[in-house]
């Protein structure tokens, strides 16, 4: 079945089985392999992706097909060429990984929390990554990096 | 894992739905914000030969009042309630409550309420809620929309009244009176997980302060969520006292039946049931300003 998406701004269209699941189509199909699969059972939140702008949806409980002319971020898509988009620089400067498996998960969540939510308090941001495991940090860095970039977007 | 094959038809309209569902029976589902029937197709505990998806039905995605009753279309997303203007209303504080710990906040972008219904699963959210507001829910198929008062519609563990070649479009929470409160009380492992235990509350209340009406219900106690009639008996033309509130709770932890697993015990969860009904209770009278 021919799926036609935007993901980063660039069109992709390709032939794919009805069952390819959004995640492995950006992963095997674009290329995109940023976006990562982790639990597998939309729990961990790894394979977040932004759909349409400002929605986050867990793109390994998503077919590829139901992505069929929807716009996709991806975190690929964050960064302005060399120069790191303040979410991202706010995860470096706090140290808001480890082994950066959750994180272009974590960073995609923030950025439509911060969307929705500019100035986020503590809690809002705890609870809008509540569907985000990170199993190195504790999340303490990872709540002050979403702050530091809430006071930079 | 990867789901099985399966052919896939993506409807316009709910007429154009209904007719694949009526073409394919009981090989098709309908695919909504897909959260719990796609992991089950991951692990292959559904396998679907063919699945509608209902995404693109505009006609389907709403949320609607009218005359203080609450309409919400079958493509509506869990984060749509929980962002509702009326959904600030006391009279809606169950489902103020409800839409704010369904899974997680991503699952909930895509999760909708009427597939959660569809779905009903023990452990869910929503017909529990949708049990102690006594809501509808409309079904359609081939000869029209018939609509299913929700002891009805919920018939066992993953199983509702929505036969071969039907649809759910929709499901109705009545206009409760202006004297209503509710309370979703739900223990969890952690966010995202099953509940442990969960009761939904509502009561309204007369000029008197006696009780009207008292919706409670419970989930992960059973097959299926349940109501507490006994409990909702007791509470009807009485005041809320702490006394009534205790044997309304009694009743709750005797009506559940829950299944031993890694979440706990038989004993705690029939317990947690009775706790949680209790807090309810008191969450809706403190609502109500009682």
């Amino acid at each position: 079945m021919k799926v036609k998406v935007t993901v980063n701004g660039v069109a992709y269209e390709r032939d794919v089985e009805p069952r390819t699941l959004l995640a492995f189509f950006l992963r095997e199909d674009c290329g995109l392999t940023g976006t990562h699969v982790g639990c597998d059972t939309s729990s961990c939140g790894c394979c977040v992706v932004v759909l349409d702008g400002d929605r986050p949806v867990k793109s390994c409980t998503m077919f590829a097909v139901q992505a069929d002319g929807h716009e996709i971020r991806t975190v690929e898509g964050l960064a302005e060429g060399a120069a790191l988009h303040p979410l991202q620089q706010a995860f470096w400067d706090q140290h808001g990984l480890q082994c950066g498996f959750c994180t272009p998960g974590m960073l995609l969540t923030a950025y439509t929390l911060l969307k929705h939510n500019p100035r986020p308090t503590e809690a809002e941001i705890r609870e809008g990554l509540a569907g985000n495991l990170c199993r190195c940090t504790g999340y303490q860095n990872i709540v002050k990096s979403v702050q530091q970039a809430a006071g930079a977007v | 894992m990867i789901p099985a094959a399966f052919e896939y038809l993506r409807a316009s309209s709910v007429d154009e739905a209904v007719a694949h569902l009526q073409q394919h029976g009981g090989d098709a589902r309908v695919l909504a914000g897909g959260q719990s029937l796609i992991p089950a197709m991951r692990f292959r505990l559904a396998r679907p030969g063919v699945l509608v998806d209902i995404n693109n039905v505009r006609e389907l995605n709403y949320l609607r009042t009218n005359n203080g009753a609450v309409e919400i279309g079958a493509t509506a997303r869990d984060a749509d309630v929980e962002r509702a203007p009326w959904i600030a209303d006391r009279r809606w504080t169950l489902l103020r409550d409800a839409s704010r710990v369904v899974a997680d906040p991503v699952v909930r972008q895509m999760g909708t309420v009427v597939g959660s219904l569809c779905h009903n699963d023990p452990a869910g959210d929503w017909p529990a809620v949708a049990l102690a507001s006594r809501a509808d829910v409309v079904v359609r198929g081939r000869d029209g929309a018939r609509t299913i008062p929700i002891d009805g519609f919920l018939v066992d563990s993953y199983t509702t009244a929505v036969g071969d070649g039907e649809m759910a479009i929709a499901v109705r929470f009545k206009s409760p009176d202006t004297r209503t409160a509710g309370s979703y009380q739900k223990i969890e492992r952690k966010v995202g997980d099953f509940a442990t235990a969960a009761a939904a509350v509502q009561i309204s209340l007369k000029a008197d302060g006696t009780v009207h009406e008292a919706g409670i219900a419970l989930s992960a106690a059973g097959s299926c969520a349940v109501r507490v009639e006994a409990a909702e008996r007791l509470l009807v033309g009485r005041e809320v006292t702490p006394e009534l509130i205790r044997a309304a709770a009694d009743a709750a932890s005797e009506k559940s039946a829950p299944q031993a697993d890694l979440r706990g015990s038989v004993d705690y969860k029939k317990h947690l049931a009775g706790v949680l009904v209790a807090r309810g209770l008191r969450q809706a009278m403190a609502r109500l300003g009682g």
